[in-house]
């Protein structure tokens, strides 16, 4: 597969910005300075950038409680992100979301979700739209292994797969949802294999392998564009830290924990680069250095930001 | 006496429960080994193991649903929907179906079973992980909604409720899980449909709900030093709801002020409040008043948060309105 060098430096810098922003965050949460729940999506960069790579600004997202990797990889604004986590009014979402709800629907990013299972339907709804106008947009609909087992899911994919809509749903399989092992939510070892009960693709890829990822939505969005119809694809891969910031995760060993560090995106990324001669350990430097430097400019715009007033907690209830 | 905080109370409440019926299991998301994401089933899978500590797929429907065909067979399951806004899930398997199923079926079925549920904000949570939606089960015929405030009351309440037999909604606000109260090791029972007077007083009765009953009782001491007597009334059970001993209090004090955290339009005040319109209007010296949150959405940021939240201060300000 021939992937165009520009490309494949974007998807490096994306999987670092992603893995800075969130060790960045897990900081600045254990300091006090963002609030609520956060969802670190350490471990997962491969899956966003790998689906994002194909999609244009016009494509639209929807992403889960776990999306900050999800936003980064559709142009989200790491000022805005970072301002949001901190409560202040220059945030995404004016302060009102938090890391739960972060949106841009000028990117087509339709939201994080504080509900599992709450995007499928919104997805499939983006995805009646670019039929219904005759757009050629596609959706991804971003969701868990746990998300799956929501009834939620049969009746999108369902909906999406009789009327033929532009939605491929990504599955993020990380092997838990909180504490419970996929093995004891569901039956079948794989996620994809139910795509068969809807009559449509379902493919199981190397989540940590971003080619890979790439490669098979690729696909998938082609099929979505040509007016095919939907595509699952399961991306296979591990959340390196607890479900949320704070959960001693006694439910998994260390050795399971180390057994996928080793299967780490990013050194696997790097490898690659390097032997396909795209980048030289000096340029990798190079942006890494760069993005160090964004996530810093992020914080900085955060922590100078003002808070919103509280009489804004009246504002923008209706249109 | 020993001192337990809530979530130990609820603990113990569940624990005691299943040692003496084995009919009473608890379901729900993470309620295994993670011992619930508030840590309220903590230790129970030890005790009782997989089978009678249910860890499930995230799938709510299917959670309430289970254990509403479960109760009409036998079993009184204690299900754990883990925040009270993901009870928008399962709604049609709670209002639809454990609600109606013994008037439709002209009292030939039983549903002993208990859904518990957190609520509340105060942790920017945000909009989705924050709610008090207690007024919209209070509205279902059929339902029993459980609200309480102190450890003693969640214990012999949780008892009362699983040894109920219809679907009791038990809410628990997740911020006072930690508030350490008097609870007696043995079993006992707080009955349903009975509120308790938290603070007696002559001046004007504070009807409050769950983590306001704090708020209400800081506001008291704070008035006291006023000359303000406050009475504080909490319902503890909000369908059915104890109208008398709260008449009795508005006879006291003719002046009422209704506190809870849920949004104040259409939330429990609103049939509180019209209630005590109903039937003690002629001792009333003015009118009811009502402090709950915005209607909005609930916000992330602390300071919109805080803005959102029913303040002491608010308290304070709505009891010196009706006592002026
Ligand atoms: C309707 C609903 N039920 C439960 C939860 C609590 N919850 C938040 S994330 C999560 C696990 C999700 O697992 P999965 O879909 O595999 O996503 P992951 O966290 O592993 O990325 C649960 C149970 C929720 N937010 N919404
Ligand atoms: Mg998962």
């Amino acid at each position: 597969m021939a992937v165009e060098k520009e490309k494949l430096q974007w998807m490096y810098k994306n999987m670092l910005t992603i893995r800075n922003f969130e060790e960045k965050v897990a900081e600045l949460f254990a300091a006090g300075k963002c609030y609520g729940f956060v969802h670190l999506y350490v471990g997962e960069e491969a899956v966003a950038t790998g689906v994002c790579a194909n999609l244009r600004k016009e494509d639209y997202i929807t992403s889960t409680h776990r999306g900050h990797g999800h936003l980064i990889s559709k142009g989200g604004d790491l000022k805005l992100m970072m301002a949001e986590l901190f409560g202040r009014r220059t945030g995404y979402c004016k302060g009102k979301g938090g890391s739960m709800h972060i949106a841009d629907v000028e990117l087509g990013i339709l939201g994080a979700n504080g509900i599992v299972g709450g995007g499928f339907p919104i997805a499939v709804g983006a995805g009646f739209t670019a039929k219904y106008k005759g757009t050629d947009h596609v959706v991804a609909c971003f969701f868990g292994d746990g998300a799956s087992n929501q009834g939620t899911f049969h009746e999108a994919l369902n909906m999406a797969s009789i009327w033929k809509l532009p939605v491929i749903f990504v599955n993020e399989n990380n092997l838990y949802g909180i504490s419970l092992s996929q093995k004891k939510s569901m039956n079948v070892p794989d996620v994809a294999a139910r795509a068969a009960a809807y009559n449509i693709p379902g493919l199981v890829v190397d989540g940590n392998d971003v080619l890979a990822v790439y490669e098979a939505v690729q696909e998938a969005v082609k099929r979505a564009r040509s007016g095919e119809g939907p595509t699952l694809i399961e991306c296979k891969t591990y959340r390196y830290r607890g479900h949320f910031e704070g959960d001693p995760t006694v439910y998994r060993s260390d050795e399971e924990v180390e057994e996928w560090r080793k299967k780490d995106p990013i050194p696997r990324f790097e490898a690659t680069l390097s032997q396909m001669g795209i980048m030289t350990e000096e340029q990798m430097e190079k942006i890494r250095l760069e993005v160090s430097e964004m996530i810093e400019e992020a914080v900085k715009f955060a922590e100078e930001s003002p808070w919103p007033s509280p009489e804004e907690v009246l504002e923008d209830v209706y249109a | 006496m020993r001192k337990l905080t809530i979530r130990a109370a609820i603990n113990e409440a569940l624990r005691q429960e299943m040692r003496r019926d084995p009919n009473v299991y608890v379901i729900g998301e993470d309620v295994g080994i993670f011992g619930g994401c508030f840590g309220v089933t903590a230790g129970l899978i030890d005790e009782f193991g997989p089978e009678r500590v249910v860890d499930t797929p995230i799938t709510e429907s299917a959670i309430v649903g289970n254990s509403l065909g479960a109760a009409a067979t036998g079993l009184r399951p204690v299900a754990e929907i883990m925040f009270m806004d993901f009870v928008g899930v399962t709604m049609d398997q709670i209002f639809n179906q454990a609600a109606k199923m013994r008037y439709m079926f002209g009292g030939k079925a039983k549903i002993p079973m208990v859904i518990r549920m957190a609520c509340g904000a105060g942790g920017s949570a945000a909009a989705q992980h924050s709610q008090s939606l207690e007024a919209w089960f209070m509205h279902v015929p059929g339902l029993k909604v459980v609200a309480p405030s102190t450890a003693y009351d969640a214990k012999g309440l949780l008892i009362s409720s699983i040894r109920d037999d219809n679907p009791v909604i038990f809410v628990e606000h997740k911020f006072i899980y930690d508030i350490e109260g008097e609870v007696p090791e043995e079993i006992y029972t707080v009955p349903l449909g009975k509120a308790d007077v938290k603070r007696e007083g002559d001046d004007v009765t504070v009807v409050a709900t769950m983590a306001m009953v704090y708020k209400a009782l800081e506001a008291a001491e704070e008035l006291a030093k006023e000359g303000i007597s406050v009475e504080v009334v909490d319902p503890r059970t909000l369908q059915p709801l104890d109208n008398e001993t709260i008449i009795n209090s508005v006879k006291k004090t003719h002046k009422v002020v209704v506190v809870h955290e849920a949004v104040k339009f259409a939330g429990p005040g609103a049939e509180i409040a019209a209630m005590i319109a109903e039937e003690a209007f002629d001792y009333l010296d003015a009118p009811v008043k009502r402090v709950g949150a915005p209607f909005t959405p609930v916000p992330f940021s602390p300071v919109l948060e805080q803005a959102y939240i029913p303040s002491t201060e608010k308290i304070i300000a709505a009891i010196k309105e009706v006592v002026a």
